[in-house]
């Protein structure tokens, strides 16, 4: 059954077994190895077609095109942040890119995400190695960043060509991109660890759309009655369009600060609640 | 076998004491206790959802246990996860290779998750995919193995850090014979250099063939323990006398067949003759006339056991 050659087994020296002694913090939890999790994100990523990897980033730019040239001949000028007036285009480029950020982690935080837990059984894999629970949620939370990063990067491109970039404060939109696409993959990923069917899926679609429309991107905020505006400012989506808009026109205040702030805080209960959502599904 | 840790052949790697899993009020394991030696091949034999997949888990530390105490390597797997996984090796009952990689990435990408470092993992792949027989295969995605490939490569990974204690649950469920063979061979190999083997199984013939020792659960609790020989001659004769005689003859014919056996157990298709001789009692059977439909004589086996044990057969 097997030439003779195969008789020689595994008997190589083993460098390094990552072996502790004594007790640390979290070590039922956290092997210290997100790396690898990254690693093997990019192994497939290269392997992949780089057309399924970029096709979320055309969505926010079709609405640029067809939003900023075709509504904005007929909107003219509208006043940007502190009051002074810009060209419609210009007010709403900064809401897409926020969005471009969002959707680029939440493609990646939900739906990848779903189909490694449910079918492929990838983290399961995962877990049965010296990986903790939260080694893979800060592997697969910075695979989504990363995702988000593309498509933020890709946007700004699409907005210097426009001519839309006009402050030297806009280079912080891309390390603000990442932000806001860490918040939501950090969430994202929480959430979709409950969700067990395709239907339950699209309950985020449900979510996300409104969000999208609604978060004072392609119009201002003051157009809804104020308990509607409440509620859109608990929303994260809304900070992310006001903290990027404030940052392309170099409109800075405290408010800029807040909305970052917004974001650090979601991310910190995000990473907090997917691991504790990873430890319920594979360390019952 | 990595240097840090001083392991002797024969002292213990796995204690388990009055281990306990509760779902709801099911008592999935129910106040177990077990001890497996370094080097040693120890099963877990019994029906589905006696329990033997849950204890499994929890010697890997993915699952949280009820009650009871579990030291693997000397730490508890509930509280130190990540260190007590980078001593084993777990093949689970369904496969779970990345089908987003290539076989050998497969290998190499889950040596990095312990750590290990490429320069090592390079040679080792290289070492596995030889050893899972799967040369040709070595850039192909897993979609494209077959069902023993697939689980060959399951156990080449397992393998990647070269483990202390290999974990392998139901490890040829779902094969065809071939495979199991060409799967036991590779286990045979595993075996004899000294790699401590834990194995769940349904089949008698797998749980005879690889364990050297085991112990029989049934509904969460350690029906019997020893070593396949010892449980066969202690629960069983040395034979049995497999007879049919239609189904609504058999139970007409089993008072007959009383002074004939040791024991006899009868089956809804069959009766069990139990006898230290077989070919002796199926001469008697015959020579009173009784003329079974098909008779067959065999030596004794776990199956026996089992049976014995719970008044069930394995596979319901």
């Amino acid at each position: 059954m097997s030439a003779p050659s195969q008789d020689r087994l595994p008997a190589t020296e083993q460098p390094h077994l990552r072996l502790q002694s004594g007790e640390r913090p979290l070590a039922a939890l956290y092997g210290r190895n997100a790396r690898s999790v990254i690693e093997r994100g990019f192994k497939v990523i290269a392997r992949q077609n780089w057309a399924v990897l970029v096709s979320g980033f055309f969505e926010p730019v079709l609405y640029l095109l067809a939003m900023g040239l075709g509504l904005g001949t007929l909107v003219g000028e509208v006043a940007g942040p502190g009051g002074a007036p810009i060209a419609y285009t210009a007010y709403i480029a900064p809401a897409l890119l926020a969005t471009s950020a969002m959707n680029g982690a939440i493609y990646d935080s939900t739906w990848n995400v779903f189909f490694k837990l449910r079918f492929a059984r990838v983290y399961q894999a995962m877990l049965q190695t010296s990986l903790g629970p939260m080694d893979v949620a800060i592997g697969e939370i910075f695979m989504a960043l990363f995702r988000g990063f593309l498509y933020a990067c890709g946007f700004m491109v699409v907005m210097l060509v426009m001519g839309l970039v006009t402050s030297p404060w806009a280079i912080l939109m891309v390390p603000v991109a990442l932000l806001i696409a860490v918040g939501f993959a950090s969430i994202g990923m929480a959430v979709t660890s409950y969700l067990k069917s395709f239907q339950q899926m699209d309950v985020i679609n449900f979510v996300m759309l409104p969000m999208f429309l609604f978060s004072a991107t392609l119009y201002p905020i003051e157009v809804f009655p104020e308990a509607i505006q409440w509620f859109i400012k608990a929303m994260p989506l809304w900070h992310g369009v006001e903290l990027m808009r404030h940052l392309a026109v170099g409109f800075l205040s405290a408010a800029t600060i807040g909305h970052a702030l917004y974001f650090v805080a979601m991310t910190v209960f995000g990473v907090w609640f997917t691991t504790i959502r990873l430890r319920a599904l594979f360390l019952r | 076998m990595p240097p840090v840790t001083s392991v002797v052949p024969g002292d213990p790697i796995v204690v388990a004491e009055d281990l306990t899993k509760v779902y709801g009020d099911n008592r999935a394991v129910d106040g177990i206790s077990f001890s497996i030696s370094q080097g040693e091949s120890f099963g877990l034999l019994g029906p589905n959802g006696a329990g033997k997949s849950t204890t499994m888990r929890m010697i890997g530390g993915t699952l949280t246990r009820t009650g009871g105490t579990m030291r693997v390597a000397g730490l508890d797997p509930a509280e130190r996860g990540p260190e007590v996984r980078a001593h084993l090796g777990v093949v689970p009952q369904q496969d779970n290779l990345d089908e987003e990689l290539t076989v050998r990435d497969n290998l190499i990408v889950y040596g990095r998750y312990f750590g290990l470092p490429h320069s090592y993992l390079r040679t080792k792949a290289d070492e596995l995919i030889e050893f899972a027989q799967l040369t040709e295969k070595a850039k192909a995605k897993t979609t494209a193995l077959s069902g023993g490939m697939k689980r060959r490569l399951t156990i080449a990974r397992a393998l990647v850090n070269e483990p202390k204690l290999l974990l392998l649950d139901e490890p040829t469920t779902g094969l065809d014979p071939q495979a199991r063979h060409v799967l036991w061979d590779r286990l045979f190999r595993l075996k004899e250099v000294g790699v401590t083997l834990v194995v769940t199984t349904h089949f008698m013939d797998e749980a005879e063939q690889l364990c050297d020792r085991l112990i029989v659960i049934d509904h969460g609790r350690i029906m019997a323990e020893g070593s396949p020989r010892a449980l066969i001659r202690e629960h069983s004769t040395r034979e049995v006398v497999e007879v049919r005689f239609g189904a609504q003859r058999n139970a007409a014919v089993v008072d007959q067949l009383e002074d004939v056996a040791t024991r006899l157990e009868v089956l809804p298709d069959r009766i069990l003759v139990y006898t230290d001789d077989g070919e002796a009692a199926l001469e008697e059977i015959t020579g009173r006339g009784l003329n079974p439909i098909t008779s067959l004589v065999r030596r004794s086996s776990l199956e026996d056991v089992f049976l014995r044990l719970t008044g069930r057969t394995l596979v319901d």
